[in-house]
């Protein structure tokens, strides 16, 4: 998806430097990786709300589209506090490991 | 450089070497723009042919169709709500911090 924006910076050496470009860069990267989460999000919240397409998205298919949301990201938070945790205690682990 | 967009845009000077930033950015806004409607596209064909296609037949008879054209308003809707709901988690950390 973002194939295209290498071949940009590369030809114009000034435009790496250039921090009016940096900061565009730093945008729209920022604003791409929300885009793709939404795809995907929506992608993973359909298969688990949606029954059959009716002629509007009911409040109840609507509810559990903003619940999927946000039990998404604490699944996701949850994922990297534990990984965290378990880096930490297990510390001999990775030790034990280059033996 | 020869970009898709290059020789539709066009540099007003014409004379090549020195290059705009300012229509990077704008040309760049639009392959990304390009690029998350191609993305939308495919997911809703995926999902919509899940959805509404049952057995192929020879055609998509008049019922497969609407139902496609129902899903597609039905993703549409459910994509923009999850774009919402996330905003407002992403604000919420973020008055959090």
């Amino acid at each position: 998806l973002m194939s295209f924006s290498t071949s940009c910076w590369a030809a114009g050496g000034a435009g790496a430097a250039d921090p009016q470009l940096q900061r565009f860069i730093e945008v729209e990267t920022q604003k791409q990786r929300f885009q793709q989460l939404v795809h995907q999000m929506t992608e993973l919240c359909w298969e688990k709300c949606m029954d059959k397409p009716g002629p509007k998205l009911d409040s109840r298919a609507e509810t559990c589209f903003v619940n999927c949301v946000e039990r998404f990201i604490d699944t996701s938070q949850f994922i990297l506090n534990r990984l965290e945790q378990t880096q930490k205690s297990k510390s001999a682990f990775s030790e034990s490991l280059s033996d | 450089m020869e970009s898709g967009f290059g020789s539709d845009f066009g540099s007003a000077g014409g004379a090549g070497g020195k290059l705009d930033a300012g229509l990077i950015m704008e040309q760049v806004k639009v392959q990304i723009a390009v690029a998350n409607a191609q993305e939308l596209l495919q997911r809703m064909t995926d999902k919509c042919f899940r959805k509404c296609i049952g057995k192929p037949g020879g055609s998509l008879d008049n019922s497969e169709q609407k139902c496609i054209a129902m899903c597609m308003d039905r993703y549409m809707d459910a994509w923009n709500t999850v774009s919402r709901a996330y905003n407002s988690r992403l604000q919420r950390e973020r008055a959090n911090m």
